[in-house]
């Protein structure tokens, strides 16, 4: 039998950038907030980064492949009809966990993307409205950066750049020799003391946790100030299904705690942030006879206009000692080749992220791997012409949206509570291969230039699917989205969808900043409509 | 290494051998650089403490087919017998041996010998960090000359 909880006003549903942000947001408000989150808070001594075999941990219960990394927490993904895998964390402070804290803002032009290449659709909001909560959301999460960056408007600088270390010096000389735009990558990297938070001192290991707390993880930025402003965190709590009455109103949440028991959850407001991927999946799951194709997918479009960024590796090989892996994983970026420009064979674009080196198992793995180091006597000669000597970048390619690119339930996929898992259905768009491709010539000249002899290759990046978008679409027609320019479903007016599954195009940068931002905006015009929130 | 967990499953004393001369032909130690022999003991344990439960079984299994693919053990062979053997595993038995391939470099390249050899700090990255320099900012001055470029809406 299901046990009743007491009721609250507003569920939250995941911890992650957005979750954290709004709770966040809300919490002044007064109103009893309890976010449900289906993992554990994260201890900072338990980072791969505190051990010998960090490199190692990457990989195994620290993977960014929820598949790989087996969690009791976690939930398997079918994603055998997709090129691109799927790379998430589930547990306190979500994704942010994982991340590389490349922390780039949308452009103005990515939210007219149907105006200005007519392609995709427009974005219900504009740059001009999200850039509060952008700033906002720079305070909270701690950004650093250098002002001045000409590839966009003006925006807030709060702290000191990442170095640049030789990597990023090595870079800037070969985008010189060409002419390209680079500048210092903005990061969610404390690069001094912030808010009780230390400053980064080089770790290498952003992808695996950060031991130091520099790295702005939401569990350290937005939660302590959350909880402290009275906002419920329950861990352990994994979401089956939302309930609906028969007004279309939402009653509340269904969730198993970590002994399996499952609970009900009575709230007034539901709010989903558990990413492009999590998020459908408990629509979807959650049927009725009023939502008999899922909850609040009326439109049809509940799982569909998955939007990945696909991601080219292009790393070099130099003559000369580089840094390693040391550092932020953040270096500088490209926007060299952001926007349209057809000539190109393609539309839309993409941002170079340069990041640094690779530890001495990563070369290894590379070397041995793709045969440039072989077994026996000459390894060791070999393997010393690679390591500390690599690095390059990636290019994150704009995803357009396509109805054929979706999360669904899969048919006999469960996770540890038995709740029926997500199917990922992709298809790598002819426009995504040939700016792929065109990213793959282009880095290669830059890291030529740049002095690297050797260069190796890998687009899309197989194990690349970080960024999950675009799956409960805004927008201002029910026919065509899922959520309203607010973000309330226009099927029942009391559910929210504040992550990245709002996307309705997912841009050439990473997601994060936006997602904080767009979870601050929702929360902001919910307060500002707190007296009619549902009309 | 430390931090390591002590495991409970143990190769036998002669598959274990097998196993050490394996890694000891993929990496022979080489004394110009000072870099041992990935078949020394420590990186051996530390391979064997890596791959427990079915990857030790499969582990066991493709060391066994080795030693029956020659005459004799494959430790009882010479450096260019070992070497034939080696190549032949690795047209017969590659996934197996990618599987092994990566723990040997995984335990290799976090070794304190090795890590010395190389010039590197053999110690966890936390607490202490690593050193980065902060670079010549005036390689922007280019870059700031060109000017905003960001499109109009």
């Amino acid at each position: 039998m299901t046990k009743q909880e007491e009721r609250v006003d507003v569920v939250i549903i995941g911890s992650g950038a957005s979750g954290a942000a709004a709770a966040w947001s809300l919490a002044e408000t007064r109103m009893k907030i309890l976010c449900l989150e289906q993992g554990e808070w994260t201890k900072p001594h338990e980072y791969p980064s505190t051990t010998r075999d960090w490199e190692a941990r990457h990989f195994t219960e620290f993977s960014i492949s929820p598949n790989r990394r087996a969690r009791k927490t976690d939930y398997p993904i079918n994603e055998r009809n997709s090129p691109i895998a799927i790379a998430n964390f589930n547990g306190v402070g979500g994704g942010t966990i994982l991340y590389n804290a490349h922390f780039p803002r949308f452009h103005p032009s990515d939210f007219r993307v149907r105006s200005l290449d007519g392609v995709a659709d427009d974005w219900p909001i504009d740059y001009e409205t999200l850039e509060p909560y952008y700033d906002e959301n720079d305070r909270m999460m701690g950004v650093s950066g250098l002002a001045g960056d000409p590839a966009y408007p003006p925006k807030l600088e709060l702290m000191k750049p990442v170095p640049l270390g030789k990597t990023g010096q090595a870079l800037g000389e070969g985008f010189n020799e060409l002419g390209w735009h680079w500048w210092p990558s903005d990061a969610a990297v404390a690069t001094e003391p912030y808010d009780g938070r230390a400053q980064c001192i080089n770790l290498s290991a952003c992808t695996s946790g950060c031991a130091q707390g520099a790295k702005a993880s939401t569990d350290i930025t937005y939660w302590p100030h959350a909880i402290r402003a009275g906002v419920e965190l329950r861990t352990r709590a994994r979401v089956s299904q939302i309930l609906v009455d028969d007004n279309d109103m939402a009653t509340g949440v269904v969730y198993f705690d970590e002994d399996g028991i499952e609970r009900f959850q009575p709230a007034e407001v539901v709010m989903l942030a558990c990413n492009g991927v999590g998020t459908p999946r408990v629509l979807l799951n959650s049927t009725s006879s009023r939502f008999p194709d899922g909850l609040a997918n009326r439109s049809g479009l509940v799982g569909k206009n998955l939007m990945f960024h696909p991601y080219a590796s292009i790393q070099g090989i130099f003559d000369r000692p580089l840094d390693g892996s040391h550092g932020p994983g953040v270096c500088i970026w490209s926007q060299e080749f952001y926007e349209t420009d057809l000539s190109r064979g393609y539309v839309r674009g993409f941002t170079y992220e340069i990041n640094r080196g690779r530890g001495p198992v990563a070369t290894a793995y590379t070397g041995v791997f793709s045969g440039r180091i072989p077994w026996g006597e000459d390894h060791h000669q070999h393997y010393r012409r690679m390591v500390q000597r690599m690095t390059g970048m990636v290019a994150i390619c704009e995803d357009l949206p396509e109805e054929s690119n979706t999360v669904t339930i899969d048919d006999e996929l469960v996770d540890s509570d038995g709740v029926p898992c997500p199917k990922i259905d992709y298809t790598l768009s002819e426009n995504s291969r040939k700016m792929l491709d065109f990213s793959v010539e282009r880095a290669t000249e830059v890291l030529k230039a740049a002095g690297a002899y050797d260069i190796l290759t890998e687009a899309p990046i197989a194990g690349g699917g970080w960024h999950l978008m675009g799956t409960a679409r805004m927008g201002n027609d029910p026919d065509k989205s899922v959520v309203n320019e607010w973000g309330r479903s226009h099927d029942v007016k009391n559910l929210f969808v504040i992550d990245g599954s709002l996307f309705v195009t997912s841009a050439g940068v990473n997601p994060t900043r936006t997602i904080g931002a767009l979870a601050l905006y929702v929360a902001d015009s919910m307060k500002q409509r707190l007296a009619n929130l549902f009309d | 290494m430390n931090d390591k967990i002590i495991a409970t499953e143990k190769l036998d004393a002669q598959l274990r051998s097998t196993l050490s001369a394996l890694m000891d032909t993929m990496i022979p130690a080489n004394e110009g650089f000072n870099a041992p022999s990935a078949g020394t003991d420590d990186i051996v344990n530390d391979v064997e403490q890596s791959m427990q439960g079915n990857a030790l079984a499969l582990l066991s299994e493709m060391l066994t087919r080795l030693n029956d693919q020659s005459a004799a053990r494959f430790e009882d062979l010479d450096a260019t017998a070992r070497w034939q053997a080696f190549s032949e595993l690795q047209r017969t038995d590659a996934h197996a041996l990618r599987t092994l391939g990566s723990v040997v470099l995984q335990c290799y390249y976090r070794n304190d010998q090795v890590l010395e050899s190389l010039g590197m700090e053999a110690r966890s990255p936390f607490p202490l960090g690593n050193e980065v320099e902060q670079g010549d900012w005036s390689l922007l001055d280019p870059v700031k000359a060109r000017g905003s470029f960001y499109r109009e809406v």
